[in-house]
Parts: structure tokens; sequence; C-alpha cells
């Protein structure tokens, strides 16, 4: 396992800047997700990373070695796509041996054996080794992909968004494992997904990226609880941060804020300014409250037993409200 | 305006049924959401009721008039389905005009209509645009202005959100329920996403397997589980099951885990057997010390909240706690159950067994 380490790389396609002057460090035995909207960069960061696209500027080093110029096999990376490619033919044995197997690595037999298995053991599928790779289940089948890159020792694993395909149930339960793996493992591991809950739940730094750009790098919890930048705030928390113009809940602002974002928790009731009640949404877990001030909507939390209705009116107050000024950059 | 009925309606294709017979009943204004997995007959449910589809028996009233056997066009329901059905050669305002202009109305009529329509749905400025151009969300708003423009007694959607990606998706979700409010149109929704149906339904129908599982508000269907299917499909993580075996009398309040009491609300029944002790994992205290023993296997963060999975002998399960609460992986700690909130379920027929918390609901169901 190895670090990663991008300096100022650049990457266009035709006049859309795809990836932009990004200067990331992905830690040795790191677990870290890029988290992005479509079209933030996040896919084509992994694919430079990997050697499938060369950059227009800048440098990527592995182990503090430059990659430049190097392919694909020598940068000595395993990438699992969104997508499982299984070979349909062969057994989930062969389909896991298959890279030990191949040309560059040669593995003896009995090596290419324990490994499998060890692999099989942790990805708790021993016993479908014997199995057509088509006779699995969705999330058999991306375990077993996940296993054809766990089965070598590479510098680093690079995921492209490898549950999305999943059911939810099966996502829940594969990032609780590919969090196991990693530490079992002490991995390095680069991972993007446009899914916050993956980010959260299994980083142990997380990137935002923004139009090519890594608006903010750290855990999760700094980028929950400290976003840098408005477009940070939205990112993460469910139901979304709430971004008003300041001085809407009459909150003292510093000079020179423009917005305030306020977390769904941190509203709290009983005094403050007038809010009417669109909607009350039972989700179970939690009851999410619609509400009205002036122009603009906002939700907030409130006690499942609420005896609340639409139309009624309710006093708001804002707790540790965050600002950001015009540009949208935090202001402390 | 309209009420739907649905009386033990069935529906076979050949050898293979897709709806076993199946009630309830859809109110005046209501936003209703048929959820389930796929193939447990939503669709094809749905379908039954805007006509696209026959039953091979039972019957189906639209404001009290049977429509069972009517033709799509005689029913007055506007279909909405997953992908976006726009004729890619027109513009916005040709796409919206059309079902209008094929009803023969006035093209003043027609051209009043769609403003209107237009502003409800906020795509004025894009009028003209041909709908190639379009982004997705866009393409969405028009396909609805499509079916809201001819005001049908109801709509029907067919996860009219399914090819959007998260974010977009809540964003519409939210724009479609606020839609509702200001139209008032009956609508039903057919999903697999348990979230969705939760934010937007004031009805739930829950079906798995062609059966109807449960019927009610999003609270009534989360907090009163009416079987175990109901209350593992619902919630993200869903109920935990603690099972065990044991013999429960009618009236008890508690039942032994481990050889300790945990609580439950009032039974109404009593039962023997395999049975399971279902909480919802935000009704799970961690403690360090007394409690029922468990080790924490993962921690995952959510922001203010955590999941905690957790390793008992009466099988895993999920606490959602404070994030600001430690727990490690590998440490042993004690459980405690909000006893007043749990199902307790006969594992072999899947039902919840009757108690003073979900009594009210079993029986109308």
């Amino acid at each position: 396992m190895a670090e990663v380490k991008l300096k100022g790389v650049t990457k266009s396609f035709k006049s859309t800047v795809a990836v932009k002057d990004m200067e990331l460090t992905v830690p040795d035995g790191a677990f870290v997700v890029l988290l992005g909207p479509t079209g933030a960069g996040k896919t084509t960061t992994l694919r430079l990373i990997a050697g499938l696209e060369k950059p227009d500027k800048g440098s990527i080093e592995i182990g503090g070695e430059p990659v430049f110029g190097l392919t694909p096999a020598q940068r000595d990376v395993a990438m699992v796509f969104q997508q499982y490619s299984l070979y349909p033919h062969l057994s989930v044995y062969d389909n896991l041996a298959f890279p030990l197997r191949s040309p560059i690595l040669r593995t003896p037999e009995d090596e290419v054996e324990r490994k499998v298995k060890e692999v099989a053991e942790v990805l708790h599928i021993p016993h479908k080794l014997g199995n057509k790779s088509t006779e699995l289940s969705g999330g058999e089948m991306q375990r077993v992909s996940i296993g054809r890159a766990l089965v070598r020792e590479p510098s680093i694993y690079l995921m492209d968004e490898p549950l999305s395909s999943l059911d939810a149930k099966l996502r829940a339960d594969l990032r609780v494992e590919l969090k196991r793996i990693h530490a079992e493992l002490n991995a390095t591991l680069l991972y993007v997904t446009h899914d916050q809950i993956e980010a959260m739940t299994m980083a142990s730094h997380v990137g935002v990226l923004n139009e090519g750009e890594l608006v903010q790098f750290g855990s999760p919890r700094e980028i929950y609880e400290n976003p840098r930048t408005a477009y940070v705030a939205a990112r993460l928390g469910q139901p979304r941060i709430n971004l008003l113009p300041v001085g809407l809940l009459g909150e003292n602002a510093p000079s020179g804020a423009h917005s305030v974002a306020l977390r769904p928790e941190n509203i709290g009731y009983g005094d403050g300014r007038d809010a009417t009640v669109l909607r009350i949404e039972h989700l179970g877990d939690q009851t999410r409250l619609h509400l009205k001030v002036a122009d603009h909507d906002l939700v907030t939390l409130t006690d499942p037993h609420t005896t609340l209705a639409p139309g009624e009116t309710v006093q708001i107050k804002p707790i540790s409200p965050i600002f950001f000024d015009a540009d949208g950059a935090r202001i402390n | 305006m309209a009420e739907i009925v649905i009386k033990k309606v069935r529906k076979e294709f050949g050898d293979f049924v897709a709806v076993k017979e199946s009630s309830f009943k859809i109110e005046d204004g209501e936003f209703f959401m048929l959820l389930g997995p796929s193939g447990c007959g939503k669709t094809t449910t749905l379908r039954m009721i805007a006509g696209l589809e026959l039953p091979s028996s039972g019957e189906i009233y639209l404001d009290g008039e049977e429509i069972t056997q009517k033709l799509p066009s005689e029913r007055d329901i506007a279909f909405v389905f997953q992908m976006f059905a726009l004729y890619p050669h027109m513009n916005v305002r040709k796409n919206i005009s059309y079902p209008l202009i094929s009803q023969h109305m006035p093209r003043a009529q027609v051209k009043d209509k769609v403003d209107e329509v237009a502003a409800i749905l906020g795509i004025k400025d894009i009028l003209n645009r041909p709908v190639g151009s379009l982004s997705g969300g866009d393409r969405q708003r028009v396909a609805l202005g499509r079916a809201i423009v001819r005001e049908p007694k109801a709509f029907m959607m067919d996860e009219p959100l399914g090819a959007l990606d998260a974010e977009f998706r809540e964003h519409m979700a939210e724009e479609l329920r606020a839609l509702h409010d200001r139209m008032g149109a009956t609508t039903v929704y057919v999903t697999h996403d348990q979230l969705e149906a939760m934010q937007m339904g004031d009805k739930i129908v829950v079906m798995n397997n062609a059966v109807v599982e449960q019927f009610g508000t999003p609270q009534e269907v989360y907090d009163k589980p009416a079987t175990m299917f109901v209350a593992d499909f619902i919630g993200s993580p869903s109920m935990n099951f603690l099972h065990f075996e044991g013999r429960l009398a009618s009236g008890a309040k508690s039942i032994e885990l481990q050889g300790r009491k945990v609580p439950v609300p009032q039974l109404r029944e009593g039962t023997q057997g395999a049975l399971a002790y279902g909480v919802r994992p935000e009704h799970v205290r961690l403690m360090t010390e007394g409690g029922h023993r468990a080790k924490v296997i993962a921690t995952e963060y959510l922001g203010t909240t955590q999941i905690v999975t957790l390793e008992t002998p009466n099988g895993d399960l999920k606490a959602r706690i404070s994030s600001d609460q430690m727990a490690k992986a590998g440490e042993q700690v004690g459980l405690e159950f909000i006893g007043e909130t749990v199902t307790l379920f006969d594992v072999q027929s899947g039902r919840a067994l009757r108690s003073e918390l979900n009594e009210e609901v079993l029986t109308n169901g």
C-alpha cells in the first residue's frame, strides 16, 4: 500500500475542464472518498491516477514515485467499476484467480489458491467459489468484482461508485463490509461517489469536488460541522442544510455576511420569527417540518408526536448559525 | 376530483398471479403510494386503475361509478410514465398543448391553459424551446404539464423520478408534492423507494408477492407494521428482529431475552413458538453497564446521528444513536430498548402479534 499524491493536476476534454489544478494526498492506509454530483470530476480523477487518462498539467506520485508515462498495469493499481464485469463462463474461483494468473503476475497455482480462499473468506463467499458467476445475486456479483481487486496487493484500490447499481439494503450491508475489509487489509482506498451517506459512513477523509476543483478535504465530521463553503454545507446532511438570506431569522450576523446556513436540527422553537407550517413528513426515524418564513422555505425536525398542522404558525430561532459571504465562502 | 375504490381486484397473466384479491380505498385529493419491491404487483395495480390492464376479477370504482371494464380514455385519468415520453420534434408549448388540441379545444383557450400550467410548474420561460435541449428536470416538468393540462380526475404516476440521480430526485419529490398541495388532485404513485413513499404519501399501500401487506398512513406503517415484511421494507436501516423461542400469554407486558426481562406493549393475544422482538434502530439505547449484552461490530457516522451495528446472542442489530456518544468496534456494551414502541412477530406467519400499540391498526387492516 502506498500514499498517492496529485500535484496541480489539470485535465480538459475539449473546452470542458474536468479536473482543475487538483492538489490531493491520499495518505497510506486511508479510505478517501471523493464526493460530488455528476460532472464534478470524480471519475476523471480516478482515471488519471489509474493511468487511463493523461493529465494536461501537473504530476501524480504513487508511493513517492512519479508515474508519468507508466501504463495502468505498471502503476499497480486495482480498479472496481460501477458495473460488475465478471467473466460469465468462468466460476467464481476462476474469476477471482484471473488477475493473479495474468502474464505480468504469473502467480504459482498454490499461491493463487491461498489468495482466492483468503479473499473469499473476507467477502463471506467461500461457499460460492464453485458457482458460475451468472448464478450469483447482484450483491454477490459485486462482491466478486471487488474480490477480483482484492486478490492482488496493489499500491491503491480505486473504486468508482461500486455500490450504485445495488438496491438500498445491499448497499447498506456492503458499506459496512467495505469498511471492515479496509480495516482488515490495512489497504489504501480511493472511492468516488455522489452518495453522501457512503462518504460519511465509510471515509476516513472526504474530498468534496465542485466543477473539477477540490473544495474541501477532511474527516466526515469536519466537513459536516465545519463546511468551508456554502456548496460544501449543502453536500452533507439529510434533510439538506437550510441556506437563507442573512437576517431572515433575526440572528446577529458578522459584517460581510450574505447568507446563513442552518442545519435542520439547529432550529429552535418557542420564540423568534413567525413561520408558517406547510407540511409535516413522518419518515419514522425523523419527522420533518416544512416551514415558510417570508418568501423562504425551510426544513426543520420536530417531535414525532407533534400536534402541529399545516397553516399554523410557530416561532423559530437559529442555533449556531454558519455564515457565508456573497461568494459562498465561510465567515468565522 | 375523485375517490377511487379497489374491491377484491385480482390479475392473472396465464398461470402467473400478478395481483391477488386486493382491496383499498383512495380518498379524494390524496397522494397515494403503491410501494413494494419489483414484481410485487404495484405497477399492475396502477395499470388496472388507469384501464391499461383489465382485472381478471374484482371491481374498480371512480367517484362511485364502476369503471372496471371501461377504456382508459373513458376514465378521465392521466398517466405519467417513468420515462418522460415527449414528442421530440415539438417545442415545449406544443407538447403541453397536444392533449387539448386533440380534444378540439379552441386555440385561445389552449393558450390560456398552457400558460396557466407553465406558471404552476415554473417553466414559462422555456415554452418555446425544443424539448431536446432541456435538462432532465425540465423534461419531467413538461411531461407533468402535459398530464395536468387536461385537468383529469386523477393522476397515475409510475416511478416518475426513477431515472433521476439522488440529489435531484429529492428536489423533484418536494416539487411534486408541493404541486399536489396546490392542485389537490387525487394522485396514485408507484415506487419501490420507501423513503420516497414516506416523504410524499398521505397513505401507503405496501405490496409484496401480489398481496397487500398493509395499508395506512406513513406513520402507521412505520410505527405499527402489520407484518415482518413491512417492518423490514420500511425504514433505513430497517427494524431489528431479535429472535427467540417462547410462550406468551395475552396481557403480558414483557418477554425474556437471554434470561433478562424486556418490556413490550401489553399483548392482546397469546402465542408460542418462534418469535421475533421487533425494535427500530432509534429505539435502541447503548449503555456501558447493565442491559442486554452486545458487541459493537461497526459504527457509521451520519452527521448528528450514527448507526452502530451490534452482535447479540439473538442476532445482529443496528442502533441509531447520537454521534456524540462514543462507540468503538470490538467494545462490549449494554442495550436497552424503548419497550412501548416494540412489535412482536410470529416468525412462521410473519404476522405482528396484537398489542395495545397496534391493536387499532391491525383490526382495521
